[in-house]
């Protein structure tokens, strides 16, 4: 199993504090990686908002490549934060060169580009820098999206962070979003490490996704670029959420109707149910049979868990006005926020989808059996 | 026969046939069952003479030589009469006296069965034991990462879908604006695939029927019937049961003329409309209701005279190319029914399935495509077809599915696999397999004959005389003297039987790749195969 914990908040957080959560919860994780999703950022970026930032690890070669190939394209550095790690990694972490976290301006003819064309090229960029990292060794790309850092690696959450030193890094989001990895079906690959990225959607999960290749062949097959990767079975909960959403333009509370459908005499019942029925029929091949939890964050900072229909893994939401937290277990939840109310947090159960707006208000509990909003 | 009689080119004994009845003459009452049971009167009662030599070393002991003679079974070596191997003597026989072995060798009876230039037909399938079916394993089984599920506890919808299903972006867009979405049934995935009024009994027909009532009606299991080609009975076609019943039309039409007149007639819709364009057995080739079998009834169905053969033609008479015909008739179909009930095509195991799948791709009518494999069962047709004609049906599903998935279209067009699924008594691992290499649902025929009523049909060429009307359980008989041997009832409890125990074996297949909530359509992660080849064929793990 994995251990997940995502964070949103008013306030600017240090992402130490879900690295000690992870911690917390290590029983649940053996170090085979760690994943780390920073959104809404603040310090440095605060004012660079719409500035696409790219975050991955590099060597000294690819590092040169990379500059060479975003001149061509007309990209110049805006601001950077760059890691040259000490020499001795500490054990089962490896040796790297450089792990960077650039915002770049866009070159002058993106200026006026639509968002959706923009947004296009944004990820063909991602993908085209990911493939020549891939063809030589020498780049590891994460993401390359305005207001957005990501930071993978194999090792202990803890001892990572020493090792890159992020306590001392100048990294405030305000939604956070962690996951420490147990490694289990495939080889350690960082693409395998979660979270997972698409055009301002990411999600983390815990469990295995026993429809995985169906799934796969099936977004495989939607002829949108972004859906390759897959090194874990997990991505394409990121990518049925990307597809639900911004493909589809359903809403979060329409995503767990595609990823876990009602069962055809609790769908009878809902009042949606014509409109659930075609939903399952033609979304059949996006079912996900789990076991899973899924822990999302949406373009627009909102974050929210599902559970899928058999509710095999844990997961909790709490907080308070302002801060609330989303994560695999108590114990965690109780080392990112020990000052809530525990009498509120809340378990989501197998129809249950949790969300908390971008307002940061409150915990909306969504069951699966409510009539759908409407539109507007 | 005397050592110097005349003998011919067909003259045979009894170890050259495929089947030699062993009778013990001790046991035997000469009761006479055996003889009038048998359905091809391959045995009689005989006369045997018998001398019995008596002497004694003894001086002055009396010596004898007498001949006497003894009554018993005989068995016929012409090759008209030859046994089959049912084994009914077995069966009847009060005192285990009688029973039908296996030649030892390849029998000579199969060079002499062409008389009068007329090459074998039989009933039955391709007669090659063993599938290629039951090598395939799962090999996926969730173990401490994702737990297995409990198969006897945990909750499953193991439903398939059959119509066409409109891509995610199209269907909220004809939601939306109120346009038409084809109509798609949620069904069992395991259907009883066509076997028509006619080549089966009418005991057997009534009994699959009660079954599926049942099923649906009292244990909520959605399964669906084909009915074959041969008509569908009147009130049938007028009660609300049709729902349950998917009708079939193929190149004969018979049967079409009183459905059609019955449209208005009719309660509630049929669950599908069939065309069937081939049949895995003897593909190329059409239906054969020999004339044995055409009585009065049959005959009044299917709106022919009775007594005569009915050979379908092999393919559709009005249609001269895919594009136009088969649309056409796909449309039509819809049209009878006011555009409600799904229309797919069946055909049989081909090199050529991608051609057929790639054009119903570009038709939006089109529900599905049935795929009936080279060992598919028949009532009737020639050894030749049989044996040597046809495709295996998990390539040809693979290629299927896999080119569905190149184009994107896996959801929205359902294969249905069929030929020799649970050939070896495997149903519930070869369904299993065949759903993960991508077909929606399975088709069921001879299978369920051996299991619900009792056929005697073999690989090994059993029985197999389904073709004559002699079927001896009364299965494939229109004879009422045989097909009262046969219980509806009881045939009705045993399809229940049947899919409960299919139900749980597929529970119990699901269960431990923790798989619940959907069936496994083209999970190939979960196969493998003993074999590179076809491991490698078929896209799926090779493990040894």
């Amino acid at each position: 199993m994995c251990r997940l914990i995502a964070l949103t908040s008013e306030e600017p957080l240090s992402p130490m504090i879900a690295l000690r959560a992870l911690d917390v919860m290590r029983e649940g994780h053996d170090g085979s990686g760690v994943g780390l999703l920073l959104r809404d950022l603040a310090g440095p970026f605060e004012n660079m908002k719409n500035a696409p930032i790219l975050s991955g690890i590099f060597s000294e070669k690819g590092l040169k490549r990379l500059d060479r190939f975003m001149m061509d394209v007309g990209f110049m550095t805006k601001y950077r934060i760059s890691v040259k790690p000490p020499k001795t990694p500490p054990p089962g972490v490896p040796r790297r060169d450089v792990y960077l976290v650039r915002a770049y301006e866009y070159p002058e003819e993106w200026e006026n580009l639509s968002s959706v064309e923009l947004y296009s090229r944004l990820l063909i960029l991602r993908l085209e820098l990911q493939r020549m990292g891939e063809e030589k060794g020498d780049m590891i790309i994460f993401s390359f999206w305005p207001d957005t850092i990501m930071i993978k690696e194999i090792g202990e959450p803890l001892e990572l962070a020493e090792h890159l030193n992020v306590d001392r890094m100048d990294l405030g989001a305000r939604v956070i979003m962690a996951q420490g990895r147990q490694n289990t079906n495939y080889e350690i690959n960082l693409y395998a490490c979660h979270p997972f990225f698409i055009q301002g959607f990411s999600t983390m999960t815990n469990g295995e996704n026993t429809a995985f290749i169906p799934i796969r062949e099936y977004l495989m097959s939607r002829g949108f670029q972004g859906y390759t990767g897959y090194q874990s079975d997990s991505e394409v909960f990121t990518h049925i959420l990307h597809y639900t959403l911004s493909q589809l333009g359903l809403s979060i509370e329409t995503y767990k109707h595609v990823i876990t459908p009602l069962q055809d005499e609790d769908l009878k019942k809902h009042p949606d149910y014509q409109f659930l029925k075609q939903l399952k029929h033609s979304c059949r091949k996006l079912i996900i049979d789990g076991p899973n939890c899924v822990i999302g964050c949406l373009p627009d900072h909102s974050l929210f868990m599902a559970q899928d229909r058999k509710k095999l893994r844990p997961g909790v939401v709490g907080g308070r006005e302002g801060l609330f937290c989303f994560c695999s277990e108590i114990c965690g939840l109780d080392s990112a926020i020990p000052d809530r109310d525990k009498s509120r947090d809340f378990q989501p159960m197998h129809f249950d989808t949790v969300i908390v707006g971008p307002d940061r208000k409150e915990a909306e509990i969504c069951c699966q059996t409510q009539q759908l909003p409407r539109p507007h | 026969m005397l050592s110097n009689a005349a003998i011919t080119p067909s003259t045979l004994s009894v170890k050259d046939l495929p089947w030699q009845i062993l009778w013990n003459k001790d046991k035997c009452t000469l009761c006479g069952k055996c003889t009038a049971v048998c359905p091809v009167n391959a045995i009689e009662s005989g006369v045997f003479r018998k001398r019995i030599v008596r002497t004694s070393l003894e001086q002055g002991a009396t010596q004898s030589s007498d001949h006497s003679i003894f009554y018993g079974i005989r068995q016929k070596t012409d090759p008209a009469y030859s046994c089959v191997g049912c084994a009914m003597c077995s069966l009847v026989c009060p005192n285990d006296a009688i029973i039908p072995v296996r030649s030892d060798e390849a029998d000579k009876l199969r060079f002499h069965i062409n008389r009068g230039g007329r090459p074998r037909t039989r009933g039955g399938r391709r007669n090659v034991s063993g599938s290629l079916l039951d090598q395939i394993k799962f090999i996926r089984i969730s173990m401490l990462t994702d737990p297995a599920l409990d198969a006897g506890r945990h909750e499953f919808e193991l439903r398939t879908l059959l119509g066409r299903i409109l891509s995610p972006e199209e269907n909220l867009k004809f939601v939306e604006e109120n346009g038409w979405i084809p109509p798609v049934r949620e069904i069992y995935p395991l259907i009883i695939g066509g076997m028509s009024f006619g080549a089966l009994s009418p005991s057997m027909w009534e009994g699959l029927q009660m079954g599926v009532a049942y099923l649906n009606e009292e244990l909520g299991m959605p399964v669906r019937i084909s009915t074959g080609e041969g008509g569908c009975p009147p009130r049938l076609l007028r009660s609300r049961f049709l729902k349950y019943v998917i009708l079939q039309i193929a190149s004969g039409y018979f049967g079409w003329d009183e459905i059609i007149h019955s449209i208005p007639e009719m309660k509630v819709d049929p669950c599908a409309i069939e065309i069937k364009y081939g049949q895995g057995a003897k593909p190329g080739d059409g239906g054969l209701l020999m004339w044995h079998k055409v009585n009065s009834l049959i005959a009044a169905i299917r709106g022919v005279p009775s007594g005569i053969s009915l050979p379908s033609p092999p393919t559709h008479q009005t249609q001269y190319s895919i594009e136009e015909s088969v649309a056409k008739m796909i449309q039509s179909m819809y049209m009878a029914w006011g555009f409600r009930v799904p229309v797919y095509p069946k055909i049989s195991g081909t090199s050529t399935a991608l051609a057929v799948l790639n054009n119903l791709t570009r038709n939006p009518y089109a529900a599905g495509l049935a795929i009936d494999g080279e060992d598919g069962g028949t009532g009737a047709a020639y050894n030749v077809s049989m044996n040597h004609m046809g495709h295996p049906v998990a390539s040809n599903i693979r290629d299927c599915y896999l080119n569905l998935v190149k184009v994107g279209m896996q959801n929205e067009i359902p294969l249905f696999a069929a030929g020799g699924v649970g050939k070896t008594g495997n149903l519930a691992a070869n369904a299993a397999a065949l759903i993960m290499l991508g077909a929606s649902g399975v088709q069921v025929g001879k299978y369920l004959m051996e299991a619900a009523a009792g056929c005697l049909g073999s690989e090994s060429d059993r029985c197999n005389i389904c073709n004559i009307g002699l079927c001896p359980k009364g299965i494939t008989s229109q004879d009422p003297r045989l097909y009262r041997r046969l219980d509806p009832e009881q045939v009705a409890q045993r399809i229940v039987d049947v899919f409960i125990s299919f139900d749980i074996e597929l529970k119990k297949i699901v269960a431990p790749l923790g798989r619940s909530t959907s069936l496994p359509i083209g999970m190939s992660d979960a196969l493998g195969i003993n074999d590179k080849g076809a491991a490698e064929r078929l896209n799926i793990k090779y493990v040894v």
